[in-house]
């Protein structure tokens, strides 16, 4: 541990428009340690990634390098890897139609004496690079022959050999599985040797505590602490990054749930799946129900409710809505069900930014109708200020762009398309991010009064605070698995402890 | 500052703005050459038919109008253009001159089969050209431009094949009329504000205007908020087949005959023109009907201004190639960038000075 | 280390090759009695097609970075009319009108990847507008149709047969015939060979299939992707302007309705050689046989005689969406095994 300091990065801040993403924020890497970033969705882990590599520009702050002498402001991400820090993303930065040696090797070719591309040389060096991390790679083959890993690993050893000190793995696991995940384990423990600083981004929780030797944790833009590994374990590490001392949890208590009979179970799902995103499932909902996913970011709570609702398509296995058998093969059959989505990327899937709020509210409800059934304009308008007004939505008029409201109003907006279509089953997911406080407990109330007209909702949150207040069952989900449901004992011990897994005071 | 803001910014800014251009410029030739100032906009009654440089206008710019409501569509949903509606269009010429004539007849003055059948025959091939290229971009996700070349190159080779390689008169009267005139007023003008009146009408009276829009702004959303994508992509294929289709009689109508060659030439320049000009972004989207009408007229005011100027036709494409790019170039994200950054270098200029 | 894996690249590329093997055996049965079999009439689709191999080679490089140049076709127009007009009616020196063509080339060039690479608009626009205006400019420099006949510089490299040391055979009227290539052929060969040398052994060539395979990636690996499109609009118009060249000296006259739709057959070429419309992948090599099985098209149209010209142009379309659906089906296989 007393390993020399190769990047240290000092008081770092830095604003986007109205938030502060950083405050204040130190972080340490040594020669040879993995070290892992931890903290939930909008902490400020890729900001301070991105800030390192030169994507943003910090305000305040400093970092300074191992061997450079002065402060370090990186311009672009090549500008950051000449100074020997290399970033390897999520989604494989590769192009998948050139060889793997051309890979490891474009925009640095070797060259023969008339300048053209010597491949003789590259692929001698390639092998070598290969067999020095011990990959068994035909290196002339193209990239798009070999599996994620192997491309994730083929990415990692590009950044390695162009001389890195510092290696950034930003969530490089989420795509992989789980043999896949132990070979990157591997390579990092053998550059771990060789003396490069790994930081380590990831959601799983299980992976920080097989390779990392130190973790920092982020909250809302601030250091909330580094610690060794062996003095922070799961659930002290799963308080941390959600803000709550794990003395203080364990005194708060769940109110009593209410029961339900086998009579009024509205979806019941049945060995669902969808491949390679979330493994077999059984669900059962019941009318007035809200039942809660919870999990880290990237557990499958998103994709679980997705595929009830038939976005993605190629469900498996079996669906009962109301007791009947139903195969749902696109959203519009999963409305006509009486079902609606509230999507987690309100920007990818949500809102339709060039159409006016009163468009955007109706869509969904049109849709339904069919596209011969056009609401009257004075019905669409009635619908639209009537939501704008329920749901307090800040707009100019309801023909405004939607695109030019604020997030918590475009959220509002979605909620209120789904509304209008009066759903049995509404799913629910992330429905508070970015949202402010007095609109949360809005949303929440919303979720128990729709519970209480006998509706069903599925509701997906970070916060399992809120979690607590809305659902009345509670299903667990880790590594794309439902691991388990809470139904009696709900508190933010249970919860916790289920999410991170294990023994949960090891 | 903030005024010409107000005005430039009004959706049908662009296609006004040109037209008043063109109009302009008209003005000035006609002074120029000695003649009434307001030549342009003199409207008679010749021999019982209206007459002027107006009205020829509008009389010669129906085809591209009619064209530019399907190109409207295409583009708003699909992110991309049609480039076969001119030989689309000479293709149903060539299927409808060649029923009406009977195969492998150059000239005729009587109808082998009822008109009707003939012009219906014609149009519905061009849905079924509509279909074939709708298929390839909404269900095969070929790039819209790809799948239309197929037709822009064949369709106008088929038609030489339905033709035997001849170019079909039909001199009969009935067929005359589509190009002629009904009444005083020349029937293409009528043709064009029937397909305009009609596809206005669905739109406004169906939800299918805001479903395009929808899916051409986002895809995936749409789909979640149950929209069928893929379906309502391939629905404005075929309406432009159809409008292709329409246009193609009328074209080939006014000369009576299918010059398989020559019917529609250059016109999917016209339309796509007309579309830019209108104000849509080529990228898809919201689209604005009204605005690719007057563009389309645009068009035709310009062709008939070049015309005057002593331009041919095998020249006016130059100008238009030009005006294309420049309006495209205009709309360009990374134009917008950096005149933005200009302009704020200059108010950064002043707020030092 | 393991056999290399048959992708379904190579699959596209032997389909192509087994293609033209077949349809030149078929030709060579069915017309055997009208020569279709001698070795010329071989030489005879290179030589007709020599442009178009030029202007193919272009289309690749474009095609490889994921666009399309659809230009080409009135660029060609545009060249043999300003070849013609100037050596008839201006009297210019052969030389020097071939070096203004190239340059003329490189100018339309830099201007449309400009458009495309650096303003961003879709390659489709850009060229499209460069079609109409290239067969419109054509129109601007004269509206005739001109013959090339009182330059002897030209007349001469036009007329110049290379014969071939081989394949000589006797004719049923028992005269020997030596078979020969054209000057457009050896220009075409050349800019084939060069070509595939620099898609496999330079720097620029290689950015092209990596800016084709994923342009994110490209930027992320620090490679410079405007300019890279740019010079690949550029190479494409300058190896149009050499077709242009090359289609000149077969037809030694310039018109308005020149090359029309030559386009079409250098995309099919290059779709029908296995290059991906998505781009990264692609081959001279392939769209070599591309052409060839183009000329082969409508050589056959033409040796039968009775058949409309059409037809060819009909095949070409039908084979080019034929094609286009094959690679959209292997496109949908790959993305559901991910």
């Amino acid at each position: 541990m007393d390993n020399k300091v190769i990047l240290t990065m000092r008081g770092i801040s830095m604003t986007f428009p109205g938030v502060k993403a950083l405050d204040n924020v130190d972080f340490t890497l040594r020669q040879g340690e993995i070290h892992a970033l931890m903290g939930e969705n909008g902490a400020g882990k890729s900001t301070l990634i991105k800030c390192l590599t030169g994507i943003n520009a910090f305000e305040a702050g400093e970092i300074r390098v191992d061997g450079i002498d002065g402060p370090v402001v990186n311009h672009s991400t090549l500008d950051a890897q000449k100074k020997g820090i290399s970033t390897v993303y999520q989604e494989v930065n590769l192009c998948p139609n050139l060889s793997v040696a051309e890979n490891l090797f474009i925009g640095r070719e070797p060259k023969t004496k008339l300048g053209t591309i010597d491949w003789r040389e590259m692929t001698k060096r390639s092998e070598k690079i290969m067999k020095d991390l011990d990959m068994q790679v035909d290196v002339t083959q193209n990239l798009e022959e070999y599996s994620l890993a192997l491309q994730q690993m083929i990415a990692i050893a590009r950044a390695v050999d162009m001389d890195c000190k510092v290696l950034i793995l930003d969530e490089p696991t989420s795509s992989l599985d789980d043999n896949e995940v132990m070979k990157l384990f591997t390579l990092m423990r053998q550059l771990k040797e060789k003396g490069v600083g790994i930081i380590f981004v990831t959601h799983f929780l299980e992976q920080v505590y097989e390779v990392c030797d130190r973790i920092t944790v982020l909250r809302n833009g601030k250091l909330v602490g580094e610690y060794p590994i062996a003095d922070l374990p799961r659930v002290k590490l799963v308080a941390a990054m959600m803000g709550k001392d794990f003395d203080d949890l364990a005194s708060i208590k769940s109110e009593e749930t209410p029961k339900f009979s086998d009579e009024d179970i509205l979806i019941d799902a049945q060995g669902l799946s969808h491949k390679g995103k979330i493994k077999p499932f059984d669900l059962k909902i019941h009318k007035g129900e809200v039942v809660g996913l919870t999990g880290l970011l990237g557990s499958g709570r998103s994709e679980l409710a997705r595929v009830i609702y038939g976005a993605d398509k190629n469900q498996t296995g079996t669906l009962q809505v109301n007791g009947k058998e139903e195969k749902i093969n696109a959203p519009i059959d999963a409305m006509k069900l009486g079902m609606g989505l509230l999507p987690d990327d309100r920007k990818a899937e949500g809102i339709i930014g060039d159409l006016s709020v009163r468009e955007n509210i109706i869509l969904a409800l049109q849709a339904k109708r069919g596209v011969f059934r056009l609401l009257p304009m004075s019905k669409q308008v009635e619908i639209a200020d009537k939501y704008i007004d329920i749901l307090q939505i800040k707009t100019a008029s309801r023909e405004t762009l939607i695109k030019q409201l604020s997030g918590g109003n475009q959220q509002k907006v979605i909620l209120a398309r789904w509304l209008a279509t009066d759903p049995d089953f509404l799913i629910l997911d992330e429905p508070t991010r970015g949202i402010d406080v007095g609109t949360k407990t809005e949303i929440q109330k919303l979720v128990l009064q729709l519970a209480g007209e006998g509706k069903s909702l599925i509701f997906i949150s970070s916060e399992i605070e809120e979690m607590l207040r809305t659902c009345s069952k509670m299903a667990v989900l880790r590594d794309g698995e439902k691991v388990g449901e809470i139904v009696e004992d709900l508190s933010q011990e249970t919860v916790m402890k289920a999410i991170a897994g294990g023994d949960g005071n090891e | 500052m903030s005024k010409i803001k107000k005005i430039t910014g009004q959706p049908l800014f662009l296609p006004i703005f040109c037209m008043l251009l063109v109009m302009a410029v008209n003005i000035f030739y006609d002074l120029g050459s000695g003649r009434f100032a307001f030549n342009f906009f003199t409207v008679s009654i010749r021999n019982g038919v209206l007459y002027g440089r107006l009205i020829d206008i509008l009389n010669r710019g129906s085809e591209i109008a009619i064209l530019a409501i399907g190109m409207t569509l295409v583009v708003s949903a699909s992110a991309g253009t049609d480039i076969s509606v001119g030989s689309v269009m000479s293709l149903t010429a060539s299927l409808c001159c060649m029923l009406l004539a009977g195969y492998g007849v150059a000239s005729t003055n009587t109808l082998a089969v009822p008109l009707i059948v003939g012009v219906l025959a014609g149009i519905l091939l061009a849905c079924v050209c509509g279909a074939f290229n709708g298929f390839l971009v909404a269900y095969l996700n070929v790039q819209p431009m790809v799948a239309t070349l197929i037709l822009f190159s064949a369709a106008r080779a088929i038609g030489l094949l339905l033709c035997n390689n001849l170019i079909v008169y039909v001199r009969n009267d009935a067929f005359k009329f589509f190009g002629g005139y009904l009444g005083f007023i020349p029937t293409p003008i009528v043709i064009a504000a029937i397909c305009i009146a009609v596809v206005s009408l669905v739109l406004k009276r169906t939800a299918l205007g805001m479903y395009i829009q929808s899916v051409g702004i986002n895809k995936d959303a749409s789909r979640i908020a149950g929209l069928n994508s893929e379906k309502i992509i391939f629905l404005c294929y075929i309406v432009c087949g159809l409008m292709a289709g329409i246009a193609g009689i009328v074209a080939s109508s006014r000369i009576s005959s299918a010059d398989s060659n020559n019917i529609g030439l250059n016109y999917e320049l016209d339309a796509i023109l007309a579309v830019a000009l209108g104000g849509n972004s080529l990228g898809g989207g919201k689209f604005n009907l009204a605005g690719s009408i007057i563009g389309a007229y645009t068009i035709q005011a310009i062709t008939t201004t070049l015309f005057a100027l002593g331009v041919s036709s095998d020249q006016a494409p130059v100008y238009k190639a030009i005006i294309v790019i420049i309006i495209v170039a205009i709309q360009a994200p990374p134009f917008n960038a950096w005149v933005k950054r200009l302009s704020a270098k200059k108010a950064l200029a002043k707020g030092g000075a | 280390m393991k056999n290399k894996k048959i992708s379904s690249n190579t699959i596209l590329l032997f389909i192509t090759i087994a293609l033209f093997v077949v349809m030149y055996a078929a030709g060579c049965i069915v017309y055997s009695a009208k020569g279709f079999s001698h070795l010329q009439t071989f030489l005879n689709i290179l030589i007709n097609n020599a442009g178009l191999l030029c202007v193919a080679c272009g289309m690749t490089c474009v095609m490889l970075t994921g666009g399309i140049d659809i230009s080409v076709g009135s660029l060609i127009a545009m060249d043999c009319m300003l070849l013609s007009v100037g050596m008839e009616r201006w009297h210019m020196n052969a030389i020097a009108l071939c070096v203004l063509v190239l340059v003329i080339g490189i100018v339309f060039g830099l201007v449309q990847g400009f458009c495309i690479g650096y303003l961003e608009i879709q390659p489709f626009i850009v060229t499209m507008a460069g079609m109409f205006f290239g067969r419109g400019m054509t129109a601007v420099i004269c509206t005739d149709q001109v013959s090339i006949s009182s330059n002897k510089l030209f007349v001469a490299l036009a007329n110049m047969k290379i014969p071939l040391p081989f394949g000589a055979y006797t004719s049923r009227r028992g005269i020997v015939q030596v078979p020969y290539i054209r000057i457009s052929v050896v220009i075409a060969l050349v800019v084939l060979v060069v070509i595939f040398l620099m898609l496999r052994y330079t720097k620029f060539g290689r950015n092209l299939y990596a800016v084709g395979g994923n342009e994110t990636s490209a930027t992320m690996m620090g490679l410079n992707v405007k300019k890279t499109k740019l010079k690949a609009y550029v190479l494409s118009s300058f190896l149009c302007s050499i077709g242009g060249i090359c289609y000149c000296l077969n037809t030694m006259s310039g018109s308005v309705q020149q090359a029309k739709g030559l386009e079409m057959n250098a995309i099919s070429s290059a779709v029908i050689g296995g290059t991906l419309l998505t781009g990264g992948v692609g081959n001279v090599i392939g769209s070599f046989f591309g052409v060839l099985i183009n000329g082969t098209i409508s050589t056959l149209v033409k040796t039968n005689g009775k058949l409309l010209s059409s037809w060819s142009n009909i095949a070409v379309a039908a084979l080019l969406c034929f094609f286009i659906v094959l690679q959209s089906i292997f496109a949908k296989i790959k993305n559901s095994k991910n």
